[in-house]
């Protein structure tokens, strides 16, 4: 009798044909869908005010079918102030990726040994990372400022990446250690029987099966860099300001900015989105522990 | 020959991979090469984030001791524990902590249970689930501080935010002069809170979709068969099975949560009682440039976050050592 | 099984560390660029916007790059101060104001510029407003800032409301007559309110018009002997009648209202009057301002002294640190020059030209063609401003809506989230200006020998 394990899909549904079409369910179904619309309006609100005009964007009530026009977004390419956000969104992409990639390589040997091979006191060492994640970092900041002061290292996106790994490793560890968890020991013990070494036995054997574990990680760790706000508004000048802090700039105290805004924000927040999408799948995937082969 | 697969013989390869950690190919380590082999791979990693997490922190400490007002550069010197006295008697400060502590309850608690309900909707098939899915995902996606000024200026604004617009649009339709509710002016907790769970609800939503989704239908369908209720199922198998997911998406939730700064930067900049720790921190560094003050403010926090962090980790402990499914 | 290992491991970190080493040399990014470049830290008022935009030109005619850090006021000023105090060097100009260049010049944060000056006669320092060019010089009498803008405060006013209704304001109002004509114009027009009035916390908004209407109502920050008079008659005479003013005729949104919300409201007829700064004449004028040609200007209203509009000037100030100090002068120079202003008018219209700072910005007659309303009661605002003596008692330090103190940016704000509260009627004004004086008197005392 063989084991169900094998036999088991990998997503799970709540599969109950004969009662597919009832009522009841339609009626949840709908409830989704409100809720989801209710969710979804402020970001349609979003982009709808970024292709209005400043005076269409601040009228009460709000005009929802005004005409439609381009100036917030021309305004943020570039049209008002000759600056153009490119070289901001180039800052922050190098920052979020090199850093991603950073965290990858520290977090995931660190959980293969804190999962797979584990070191005696691992759990003590899980709470180590974590703790260090609890601690507000607005509190380490003067100490990283002046260092980066003295080091000449201010307005320089190799301060930017150290920080943002620093920020995403506890949770990177965490999550990749749920992940490895749940590789078979079969395999690892068939490697170490073939004579692996700990290094061959990373790379080929446990990483392409935790590869939607390291996707989801990665896109994690990503999302979080390309967010972050405070380090790079402190520690950035005119090089190696992000887009987060490009976007603040467009908040003025004098004068009408709400479409501006909007088209910086819903330009600034594209990568993330799309990133998001693309990924939902592997995020749900490596989240629900699912069963591998 | 039995056909129903019981839990015992679906759970064993899982239950020998997680109780046995330790009995990983070759036994447990004896040797003290064995034992750094096992190491090697861990410290990078632990190297790399105690040097950039705990030094400037001793540096943090040491600050704290002094008495540095960067405004006033003559007037640097020792201080002894001027700063803490000044930390602890600050009522500023006490009411930062409280806000912190009910701002992320709230937003915890509140985006845990809307994301279980949405989650549990979501887990049944219906026209265009994944449509919903991927709509409901989104808030998450937006970067903070855009989400916040959009609610800031596109929402909240008393004079052309969208909830006053709505309102008089509503009013118009049946004549007569809508409330205009200074909503940040009246709830600015509340403002706030709102816009975290906006945005942390589909995380959480996420995490226990995937735990719901991870549930043994042979479980279930067992269940079923044996004749129990949709209410004793999810009481007696899909709460159980959750119990895992919802502690780490709170435990999650928590972390990111206690450290938001965007929300209350943009939406108040602290006002009206809204300042949360990291807030109250920044404000100390950079508006009164009392570097001493604001250090010993970390360290303070600092301490009693890692008293929390222990008693919250070893409540939730169940993560780290049972790891039942 | 280790072997292979530990060889990885250091070259990997070798390799790491000499890449740091590499990149450890000053700025690395996309943005920005040319070593050489000018760097400047602004605030993103629309003049400076319109500056980043014609920058080019500068780059031309000198051959000298600059780049710009734009960022809103309150992200300005605590980045400023950051930058200033730490002497980074991130930035060699920075857009502060009268406020932080006297004392960030006694602390030795600031280039004297009067040699610069001396070698730049095309610059013209006499034509600089004589209230301006004072409050820009340190406790040493050198000068340490050049404005870009200067701005008083004065009283805008819907003349085609208040004409429908039959009421004059005269050229020197009082508060009691504004405050009985804002009751008489309210609901002028449906949704219309009387006045706006700012509310929004922090030192530089709602505490700016409110400290000179303390000033002209008798009260003060300090005495001569820094005792904060926060809860003394005058200041709270001035805070009941301010807050009551906002409260039965003023703006919906008070709490939250600065600058920018006051001038949508009154650009889109939700109030007929509102008293601030001069700067706002321009949109309000402006090519796109639905109200332009409607509005009214008249002096900042009074109760016991002459005067009371408040003296504010965005000016250039070269970081000490610097590296590019002659080059920074030379933008500087170029920025608050009368080419400049020039400039503006013919490229973007004279309605936006960078005023207030120079007499002949007020003769020039294209100028005067666009902004014959406001030119005159803007002169008079910022030359009838007393930065020395604005009240009716002696003070220990200059500023008008001010007090010229470091810590004034943090008990300032704190007083003025207090007294936000009570405009938003969640506190009593009386226990909002006790808050106050406690956070004064700390200061004070800091002060006090």
């Amino acid at each position: 009798m063989t084991t169900a394990v094998a036999q088991r899909p990998v997503a799970v549904t709540d599969t109950r044909p004969r009662r597919k079409w009832r009522a009841g369910n339609a009626l949840l179904g709908l409830l989704a869908w409100v809720i989801g619309v209710i969710f979804i309006i402020p970001v349609l609100w979003m982009v709808l005010t970024s292709f209005h005009s400043e005076a269409d964007a601040s009228t009460n009530p709000p005009s929802i079918a005004a005409p439609l026009t381009l100036q917030g977004y021309r305004q943020f390419f570039g049209q008002g102030t000759g600056t153009s956000p490119w070289p901001y969104l180039a800052n922050s992409i190098t920052a979020s990726v090199t850093s991603t990639i950073l965290v990858l390589l520290l977090a995931f040997p660190a959980a293969y040994a804190l999962s797979i091979r584990p070191v005696r006191k691992w759990s003590d060492v899980l709470f180590f990372f974590l703790s260090t994640k609890m601690l507000p970092l607005v509190a380490g900041l003067l100490p990283i400022y002046l260092f980066a002061q003295k080091a000449h290292m201010l307005d320089n996106l190799f301060i930017l990446i150290i920080l943002y790994t620093t920020m995403n490793l506890p949770i990177a560890v965490w999550m990749m250690r749920s992940f490895l968890a749940e590789v078979p020991i079969a395999i690892i013990e068939a490697a170490a029987i073939d004579g692996a070494g700990v290094l061959y036995t990373m790379r080929k054997i446990v990483a392409p099966i935790a590869v939607p574990g390291i996707a989801a990680t990665a896109l994690i760790c990503f999302i979080f860099s390309w967010n972050e706000l405070l380090f790079a508004l402190v520690l950035t000048g005119v090089q190696a300001q992000t887009a987060p802090v490009f976007l603040t700039s467009f908040v003025t105290s004098q004068g009408l900015f709400l479409a501006k805004v909007c088209a910086a924000a819903v330009v600034v927040s594209i990568p993330v989105v799309v990133a998001g999408f693309a990924a939902q799948d592997k995020l749900v995937q490596g989240l629900s522990l699912g069963a591998v082969k | 020959m039995a056909t129903q697969v019981t839990d015992a013989e679906v759970r064993p390869s899982r239950g020998r991979r997680r109780a046995d950690r330790s009995a990983a190919p070759g036994g447990p380590p004896t040797t003290s090469r064995e034992r750094w082999g096992r190491r090697a791979p861990l410290l990078p990693a632990l190297v790399f984030l105690i040097i950039v997490t705990q030094l400037p922190f001793v540096v943090t400490l040491v600050i704290s001791f002094l008495r540095w007002n960067a405004l006033s550069p003559q007037t640097r010197g020792w201080a002894g524990l001027d700063n803490y006295k000044k930390v602890f008697t600050d009522p500023a400060l006490r009411s930062s902590v409280i806000f912190t502590i009910v701002l992320t309850a709230t937003v915890v608690i509140v985006s845990l249970l809307l994301g279980l309900a949405i989650a549990l909707l979501l887990d049944r098939a219906f026209l265009g689930r994944g449509v919903v899915r991927t709509i409901m995902i989104t808030p998450f996606l937006i970067v903070p501080v855009a989400a916040a000024l959009l609610f800031k200026h596109g929402i909240y604004n008393a004079s052309y935010g969208l909830i006053n617009g709505t309102l008089t649009w509503i009013w118009d339709l049946f004549g007569g002069t809508a409330p205009q509710p200074d909503w940040l002016t009246e709830y600015p907790k509340i403002m706030i809170e709102v816009q975290l769970i906006w945005q942390w609800t589909p995380f959480m939503m996420l995490i226990l979709l995937a735990g719901l989704q991870s549930r043994d239908p042979e479980v279930m369908e067992a269940a079923r068969v044996d004749g129990a209720s949709t209410w004793q199922m999810f009481t007696y198998i899909t709460l159980p099975h959750m119990r895992q997911y919802l502690e780490l998406a709170g435990l999650l939730g928590t972390i990111f949560i206690l450290q938001t700064f965007d929300a209350v930067y943009v939406i108040t900049s602290g006002g009206l009682g809204t300042a949360n720790l990291p807030y109250t921190i920044y404000q100390t560094f950079f508006s009164a440039h009392d570097y001493g003050l604001a250090s010993a403010q970390g360290v303070v926090v600092v301490v009693g976050s890692l008293i929390v962090a222990t008693l919250a980790l070893r409540t939730v402990s169940g993560l780290l050592r049972e790891e039942k499914t | 099984m280790l072997r292979g290992v530990p060889k990885r491991i250091v070259t990997t970190l070798v390799t790491l560390i000499a890449a740091s080493s590499l990149t450890a040399c000053g700025g690395l990014g996309w943005a920005g660029g040319s070593g050489n470049a000018v760097k400047v830290l602004m605030v993103n008022n629309p003049q400076m916007v319109d500056l980043q935009k014609l920058s080019g030109t500068f780059t031309q005619q000198t051959g000298i790059k600059v780049d710009f850090t734009v960022l809103p006021e309150n992200d300005l000023r605590d980045k400023a101060s950051l930058e200033f105090a730490s002497q980074a060097g991130q930035y060699d100009v920075a857009t502060l104001s009268n406020f932080e260049i006297p004392f960030y010049s006694k602390n030795n944060w600031l280039t004297p510029m009067d040699d610069y000056i001396a070698k730049d006669p095309a610059f013209d320092q006499a034509d600089i407003l004589k209230p301006i060019a004072l409050s820009l010089t340190g406790p040493d009498r050198k000068i340490y800032g050049e404005p870009f803008y200067g701005e008083s405060s004065f009283l805008m006013y819907r003349k085609d409301v208040f004409a429908a209704k039959g009421l004059t304001v005269p050229d020197h109002p009082t508060w009691d007559q504004i405050a009985d004509m804002a009751a008489k114009v309210d609901n002028a027009q449906p949704g219309m309110r009387g006045i706006c009035l700012r509310g929004q916390p922090g030192w530089g908004q709602v505490l700016a018009p409110l400290t000179t209407v303390v000033n002209t109502f008798g009260g003060t920050w300090f005495d001569k002997d820094w005792n904060a008079q926060v809860n003394g008659p005058g200041f709270t005479e001035a805070t009941n009648f301010y807050v009551n003013l906002v409260r039965s005729h003023g703006e919906i949104g008070a709490a939250q209202a600065g600058f920018t919300e006051c001038l949508t409201d009154l650009e889109q007829g939700k109030v007929a009057m509102w008293y601030d700064a001069t700067s706002a004449a321009g949109s309000l004028d402006g090519k796109d301002s639905p109200v332009a040609g409607k509005i009214g200007y008249v002096q900042a209203p009074v109760k016991l002294t002459k005067s009371s509009g408040w003296l504010y000037a965005w000016s250039w100030a070269i970081e000490k640190a610097s590296k590019n100090k002659d080059d920074a002068w030379k933008f500087v120079s170029w920025a608050s020059s009368k080419g400049y202003e020039d400039l503006v008018g013919t490229k973007l219209g004279w309605a936006r030209v960078p005023a207030g700072k120079r007499t002949s910005t007020y003769t020039n007659p294209d100028y005067l063609k666009v902004a014959r309303s406001f030119a005159g009661p803007t002169l008079t605002a910022i030359q009838s401003a007393n930065p020395v003596s604005p009240g009716v008692q002696p003070r220990p330090t200059i500023g008008i809506q001010f007090v010229d103190i470091p810590e004034f940016t943090d008990f300032g704000t704190a007083s003025s989230l207090a007294i936000g509260s009570a405009i938003g009627g969640k506190e009593s004004v009386h226990s909002a200006l006790e808050t106050s004086q406690r956070l004064a008197a700390n200061a004070g005392k800091l002060y006090q020998k």
